[in-house]
């Protein structure tokens, strides 16, 4: 009875905790709500991924009405994977968050802070799991207005600023996609999006068809901050409370990246990969991101900002796997959308411990950290060597998929660029490390202790799995080249 | 040329939708920059509307006379859409004037260049 309606639980359970929050009105509580959700939320989304590597593609019709009249739920591996990236993510943050965030937000505005939360991963479980794109949009609204607040909640002034600026440019992005939606319901009469795939075929070449190809992609690229759509990114990041970045950098933009590969399925790989010159171009544009943010993250001055500049070069490698097609190349940039996700919220959660601790994230107040916090530390460095791409951690088998993706092209260029950037990465990671482990404490840090229980727990977590889904691989490159095989419409 | 002109209302969302852009993107003012998303955003609610626009059309609802089958028929699905659409705008409105309030508490200005001086004083 129950099974058959994980899919709409998925979401609902979050949705429902957001008010929930609201009327508990107290922040412990309203964690301990929270918590409670994303666990369950983990749970279903497990359940889902195992009955759909069962039975195929899981389908939930709205009101009983079928598609394509009716909404529909439609869960795949693709999906399938994304919504599990999500809820892990959520499961070890959520929990995190009870000491950071009472630190970081003002007590009276703490339940209002996990109402928000759980706003954002009801429209994020949304996004991955409706078939219908109207839906997608209203979701993708759903987790924006979401992660504008929450961006905003930060102690910092310039929070308020940056949560602004990402607002601006999301809202931008979002309006191109509805636009772009609009095109494609005047030409196929349908919002379905496995009903789009059969009708869009056979009138490619139509003008419409093309409008609304560019106005999706470029809203998308916009939320995904594919280079140079990224400006929004670096200040919404390095401002956030702690916990919202890591939840932010391991899931928001992971989100709009599945919505891009639903869109080489949407409108078939001949089309994308064949008709238009867009391999060469996502490629370009991706390659880009990568060595301007990993060369920009060397510049700056303070950790965040610096992980968020390493996150614009990782989208860039994911978006470069969709670039570059094929099994391998999209199943390369699927498996970096898992790997990165653990291994980025894993440096993040290990910052806002510093920050709880030291009470800053300048690069210079890290001084001598390692000393202090000696736990904290190391789950950073394993984190970091699975963000470099060290071979034994999992963020090395997204880039060797990656290399060997552009080497079956022949575009031996883009093998090159990548391992400059795996250079550039290791340089703005050591200077990290050498901060930590290499200079006398700093006197501001001279009374800083490891961080509580609470929050080392959820670190090791994400850094123990950076490391063990780089030696025990089944899990997820098996599963990711299964999600691209469903992309390039091989399998169903 | 007559087929261009009678597609005069996908001019007028083509020409406010540039408006609001140019506004967003112009304008150092965060309200001004706010007015600009909303007039882009009008302006994709006209084009859905006009989307769903038959001439002469009439709500598809089926009357008991049984005489459904003369009548023209608009398509209400892109109206609807478009309620949804409107909520979502008005609720980013919302958000965003929420936090030009708090921008103006915190750095007593709402001109971008004045925000950006602050920024890299603090």
């Amino acid at each position: 009875m129950i099974a058959s309606h994980l899919p709409v639980l998925q979401v609902v359970m979050s949705l429902v905790a957001a008010p929930l929050c609201m009327v508990l009105h107290r922040g412990r509580p309203a964690w301990l709500l929270s918590v409670a959700v994303s666990w369950a939320s983990l749970a279903c989304a497990v359940a889902l991924l195992l009955q759909v590597i069962d039975d195929g593609a899981v389908t939930y019709a709205f009101g009983g009405w079928a598609a394509p009249v009716g909404i529909e739920y439609r869960i795949d591996i693709l999906n399938g994977f994304v919504l599990l990236i999500i809820a892990a993510i959520s499961a070890v943050v959520v929990p995190y968050s009870l000491r950071s965030a009472a630190d970081e937000i003002a007590p009276e505005r703490l339940w209002l802070f996990y109402a928000v939360l759980n706003l954002l991963l009801a429209g994020l479980f949304g996004i991955a799991i409706t078939g219908d794109l109207f839906n997608v949009f209203v979701f993708l609204e759903i987790s924006s207005l979401a992660s504008y607040a929450l961006v905003s909640l930060g102690r910092d002034r310039r929070a308020l600023t940056a949560a602004f600026r990402y607002l601006i440019l999301g809202t931008l992005g979002a309006t191109f996609i509805l636009i772009g939606i609009g095109l494609l319901y005047a030409a196929t009469g349908t919002l379905n999006m496995a009903d789009i795939a059969v009708r869009v075929q056979g009138q490619l070449d139509s003008r419409t068809i093309l409008a609304a190809f560019a106005f999706l992609t470029v809203g998308i690229s916009l939320k995904a901050a594919l280079f140079p759509l990224h400006s929004w990114l670096p200040g919404a990041y390095a401002y956030a409370p702690s916990a919202v970045t890591a939840l932010l950098a391991a899931t928001a933009t992971k989100v709009a990246i599945y919505l891009l590969l639903r869109m080489v399925f949407l409108f078939g790989p001949d089309f994308i990969y064949e008709e238009l010159p867009l391999s060469e171009v996502i490629v370009t544009l991706a390659l880009l991101g990568v060595l301007s943010g990993s060369a920009a993250a060397l510049l700056q001055t303070d950790v965040k900002r610096l992980l968020a500049y390493s996150s614009v070069a990782h989208v860039g490698y994911m978006l470069l796997g969709i670039g570059l097609g094929g099994m391998l190349g999209l199943g390369g940039g699927i498996v970096h959308l898992f790997n990165h996700a653990m291994a980025k919220g894993a440096v993040f959660l290990a910052v806002g411990c510093i920050v709880l601790r030291v009470g800053s994230s300048e690069l210079a107040s890290l001084q001598g950290i390692g000393r202090r916090m000696p736990w904290t530390m190391a789950a950073f460095v394993i984190a970091a060597f699975s963000l470099i791409g060290v071979p034994l951690t999992a963020g090395f088998i997204g880039k060797w998929y990656l290399v060997l993706a552009a080497m079956e092209r022949g575009w031996w260029w883009v093998a090159a660029a990548l391992l400059v950037a795996g250079a550039l990465s290791v340089l703005y990671m050591w200077r990290v490390v050498e901060q930590a482990y290499f200079h006398e404490p700093h006197p501001a840090n001279a009374d800083a202790a490891e961080a509580p229980l609470s929050m080392l727990v959820p670190l090791w977590v994400l850094a123990a799995a950076s490391v063990y889904f780089g030696i025990d691989t089944s899990l997820n490159a098996g599963l990711a080249a299964r999600a691209a095989a469903v992309v390039l419409g091989i399998a169903p | 040329m007559s087929e261009a002109l009678g597609l005069y209302n996908y001019w007028i969302f083509v020409a406010l939708m540039m408006t609001g852009l140019f506004i967003v993107v112009s304008r150092g003012n965060l309200v001004k920059k706010i007015i600009g998303l909303n007039i882009f955003q009008a302006s994709v609610f006209l084009f859905f509307i006009s989307l769903g626009k038959v001439d002469h059309g009439t709500a598809p609802i089926v009357s008991h006379a049984g005489d459904h089958g003369a009548a023209i028929y608009a398509n209400p699905l892109p109206h609807v859409l478009i309620l949804t659409a409107i909520v979502v705008g008005v609720s980013t409105t919302a958000v965003a004037l929420a936090l030009v309030v708090r921008i103006f508490e915190a750095f007593g200005s709402v001109e971008d260049d004045d925000l950006h001086r602050a920024e890299h004083e603090s």
